[in-house]
Order: C-alpha cells, then sequence, then structure tokens
C-alpha cells in the first residue's frame, strides 16, 4: 500500500477538483451572484431612488442580499456529492473529513464568495456611495463572506438528509448569521460615511476566526450525521 | 463515587417510570407555587410609585424570559449528552425541552410587548433584550422544524443535536452583537452585584413565581420525554409488561 498523502495534500486535491467541475458548470455559480446583484437592484426601485435616501439605505440593501444570496448558493454545496457518493469516499478515505470538507467550504466560498465581494463594492456605488467606501466595503464584504460560507455549512450539513431544504436551511442558517449582518451592515455604514471603522471590522474578523475554528467541526458532524 | 444511580436514567423503562412518578408532583408544586406567587404579586405587593399597577406584569414575563433561557440550556447540554454518549433518552429530555421552551420564550415576548406599550409607549423598539430574545425563539423554532424534518428519529436526534450545540455558542455571540446599540430596556432590576433593587415586598412574589414556573417547566419536560419514549420504544417487551401492569 502507497503512502497515504497528507492532509493538506488532499484537501488541495479536493480544492483543484471542485474548481474544474465548477469551471465546467459556470452557470451553478454564477446563479447567486445574479441574485445578488438583482436584489440589490430591486431595492432602490421599491424606495424612492433619491441619493442620500439610498446611501441610507446601502448597507442595510447590501448585507440583506449577500446573506440570501450565500443561502441560495449553499443549495448545492453539498448536495451533488451526497447525491453520487463522493461524500461517503470522502469519509471512508481515512483522510480529515473536516479538511476534506473544509476545503470544500472554501472552494464554495471562491466561487460564490469572492464574486460577491468583487460586486459589492459596485452595489455600494450604484447606491450612491462615494468612491472612498471602495476600500472599506470590500473589506468587510471579504470578512463577512467568509463567516458566511463557513457557517452557512453547518446549514447545508444540516438539511442534508431532508427532502425540502431550502425553507428549513433558511430558518436554520438566518439566526446563526445575524451578527454578520449586524457587523458588517455597521462597518459599511462608516465606510460609507468616512468614519473610523476599525471596531465593526475587528468584530467581523473575530466572527471569522471564531467560526473558522468551530464551524468545520460541527459541519462534518453535521455531514457525517446526515449520512448515516 | 458511585454513579450508577445516575446511570439508570439513561434506561428507557427506569426513566419511563420516573417521569411518570414524578412529573404530578411536580405539577402539583408548580400549580401552589403559582397560585401564592400570584396572590403575593397581584394582591400583596404595593403599588410601584413610578409604573403603578402596570408593573405587576412582572410576576409573568420576567420568570418567562428567564426560563426561556434556561430551558434552552437544558435542551442545549441534554441533546449534548445524548450526542457524545449516546443515550437516547436524552434526545427524548431535549426534545421534550424545546416546545416548553418556545413557548415560555414566546410568553415573555408577549407579555413585554403589553408592557411596553404603557411604559415605553410602543409595543415593540429594537432594543437588544429583544431582539435576542426573538432570535432565542428563532433558534428553538429551527431546532423543532429540523427535528420534525428528518424522517429517521436516531439521525434526528443527532443532527438536531448538532444545532442545539451551534446554537448554544451562538447565544451569547447573537446577544453581544445586538448589545451593540444603545439599550432603550431598563437595566436588570434582578441579576446585580449590589444585590436586587426591589424591596422584599415585591422580591417574594417573583421568587416565588420563578419557582414555580420552573417546576412547570420541569413537569412538562418530564411529561413530554416520557411521551417520547412511550413513542419509541412502542413494541418494546418492557413497555408490554409495563403496561400490562398499569391496567
Amino acid at each position: 500500500m502507497s503512502s497515504r498523502p497528507s492532509a493538506l495534500a488532499a484537501a488541495v486535491a479536493v480544492l483543484e477538483r471542485d474548481l474544474v467541475l465548477a469551471a465546467r458548470r459556470p452557470g451553478e455559480w454564477l446563479q447567486p451572484l445574479g441574485f445578488f446583484v438583482l436584489v440589490t437592484v430591486l431595492f432602490p426601485l421599491a424606495l424612492d431612488p433619491e441619493p442620500t435616501r439610498l446611501r441610507e439605505l446601502a448597507p442595510a440593501a447590501l448585507w440583506v442580499s449577500l446573506l440570501l444570496a450565500s443561502l441560495l448558493a449553499l443549495e448545492f454545496l453539498f448536495r451533488e456529492d451526497a447525491r453520487d457518493g463522493t461524500l461517503e469516499q470522502f469519509a471512508l478515505s481515512g483522510q480529515s473529513f473536516t479538511a476534506l470538507l473544509l476545503a470544500k467550504t472554501a472552494t464554495h466560498w471562491i466561487l460564490t464568495g469572492l464574486p460577491m465581494v468583487v460586486a459589492g463594492p459596485f452595489a455600494v456605488l450604484a447606491l450612491g456611495a462615494p468612491a472612498t467606501a471602495i476600500p472599506g466595503v470590500l473589506l468587510a464584504v471579504l470578512l463577512g463572506s467568509v463567516t458566511l460560507s463557513l457557517i452557512g455549512a453547518i446549514g447545508a450539513g444540516l438539511t442534508l438528509g431532508t427532502r425540502r431544504g431550502g425553507a428549513l436551511l433558511s430558518l436554520l442558517v438566518l439566526p446563526l448569521v445575524m451578527p454578520v449582518l449586524v457587523f458588517g451592515a455597521r462597518a459599511t455604514a462608516r465606510a460609507i460615511a468616512g468614519d473610523e471603522m476599525a471596531e465593526a471590522i475587528l468584530l467581523l474578523g473575530s466572527l471569522g476566526v471564531l467560526s473558522l475554528t468551530l464551524a468545520p467541526l460541527a459541519a462534518a458532524a453535521a455531514v457525517r450525521i446526515s449520512m448515516e | 463515587m458511585n454513579w450508577t444511580w445516575l446511570h439508570r436514567f439513561g434506561s428507557p423503562p427506569y426513566f419511563y417510570r420516573f417521569a411518570g412518578r414524578w412529573a404530578p408532583w411536580f405539577l402539583g408544586i408548580s400549580i401552589v407555587l403559582l397560585l401564592a406567587g400570584l396572590y403575593g404579586g397581584l394582591v400583596m405587593a404595593p403599588v410601584d410609585y413610578y409604573q403603578s399597577e402596570v408593573y405587576r406584569i412582572i410576576y409573568v414575563h420576567v420568570p418567562s424570559a428567564y426560563l426561556a433561557l434556561m430551558s434552552y440550556t437544558w435542551m442545549a447540554l441534554a441533546a449534548a449528552i445524548g450526542l457524545i454518549w449516546r443515550i437516547k433518552v436524552c434526545h427524548a429530555i431535549a426534545a421534550g425541552c424545546a416546545p416548553a421552551g418556545a413557548s415560555f420564550t414566546a410568553v415573555s415576548l408577549i407579555t413585554g410587548m403589553i408592557w411596553g406599550e404603557p411604559t415605553w409607549g410602543t409595543w415593540w423598539i429594537w432594543d437588544p433584550r429583544l431582539v435576542s430574545q426573538l432570535f432565542v425563539l428563532f433558534f428553538f423554532l429551527g431546532y423543532m422544524a429540523l427535528r420534525s424534518s428528518i424522517e429517521d428519529r436516531d439521525r434526528a436526534d443527532r443532527a438536531s443535536a448538532v444545532l442545539a450545540i451551534v446554537g448554544l455558542v451562538n447565544v451569547p455571540i447573537v446577544h453581544y452583537s445586538v448589545d451593540w446599540w444603545n439599550s432603550l430596556h431598563q437595566a436588570p432590576t434582578l441579576m446585580r452585584s449590589d444585590g436586587p433593587s426591589m424591596p422584599m415586598a415585591m422580591l417574594w412574589p417573583l421568587l416565588v413565581m420563578i419557582g414555580a414556573y420552573t417546576f412547570y417547566f420541569v413537569a412538562i419536560m418530564l411529561m413530554r420525554a416520557r411521551a417520547e419514549v412511550l413513542r419509541r420504544e412502542r413494541g418494546g417487551t418492557w413497555l408490554r409488561e409495563e403496561l400490562a401492569r398499569a391496567a
């Protein structure tokens, strides 16, 4: 028997595989991005397009759309691999299941979170924010979207075994990610106003670190239970 | 130390008998305390200088708010024990805590709104403590929704246990994140390091009411967990013997 590759090598292999698969099916991961842009556009249409009004609304519109889009993207985080037995192979591979699923979550973030990080500043600009807000918004969405993917993975794992995933997934995940919304919207509002935003960014960052340490364990446990 | 007395609770027949024996007693104690507490709170306690009679809703509001968090903690602990040591009775207890806890949370929110209208002039404010309580309700609802949407009982147990534990980690985070806003809610009166800021005549009925709610919760939780054990063990030999003996 050949020696087993290290956990890191295995995780990188999973990451590469998922990226290749995603490159062949671009529709899947572009949908949440389209959804995100569309929802952000709907806010000014629902309100009146008066610039000061819009600027006040921008953080709320950005983060609510971000939460909903990331929720939508979670649907296909594990589902396909659970259906064709890939996850079972992961569990049987002798590698750390947590590390492999974390690699999957990381790919998922690259495919759905990162495009939104890029789109976030544009959305805020469209809502009347000044260009000076761009770095702050970029940073806030970057940190926030990582947490959304990590915590979302727990919900995706828990709802794997259920028939009607969608509504249940939102009921499970949205209360858990509410702090991201609070700190993210606050950081964005500060960035738009040109205020000091260190506090909100640090809190967003600590949420990210906390979920990076704990969420993968919970997600792995959840997926394992759903596979039994 | 000998722990066998504790281990016995893990056995469904023992738990079934224990819960059947004690739940009525706890319920009885709860009713006695409830009557005493309500009489003390609604009749004997003096009128508040600032809020006049309205403050008396505290005797319903505070115990339910306290029990809401208490039952969430119990639920998560029972679920965690069930998950780690694979004790089915613990999962039944966790399942029994959820509906009781959800109703306590709902009662605390509703009585809070009724209290808020005359004192703050509004039914609902976006105050940290109100919002975190609302999120506790969402956690309970999510827990129950997940549990009911998985058909396999064992998997439902373990998946909802993971959710309960994640929720328990999240409760303080939710609390502090909403705490970040400025608070309109009055500062805590009971849990303060310099002792409660209430006169004794107002305080004792409140403590009695908290006792009544706690006993009520334990009784309901035992009854629900017992029903859950009954549902799971249907067809089991011990249960058939048990029922034959009772008949």
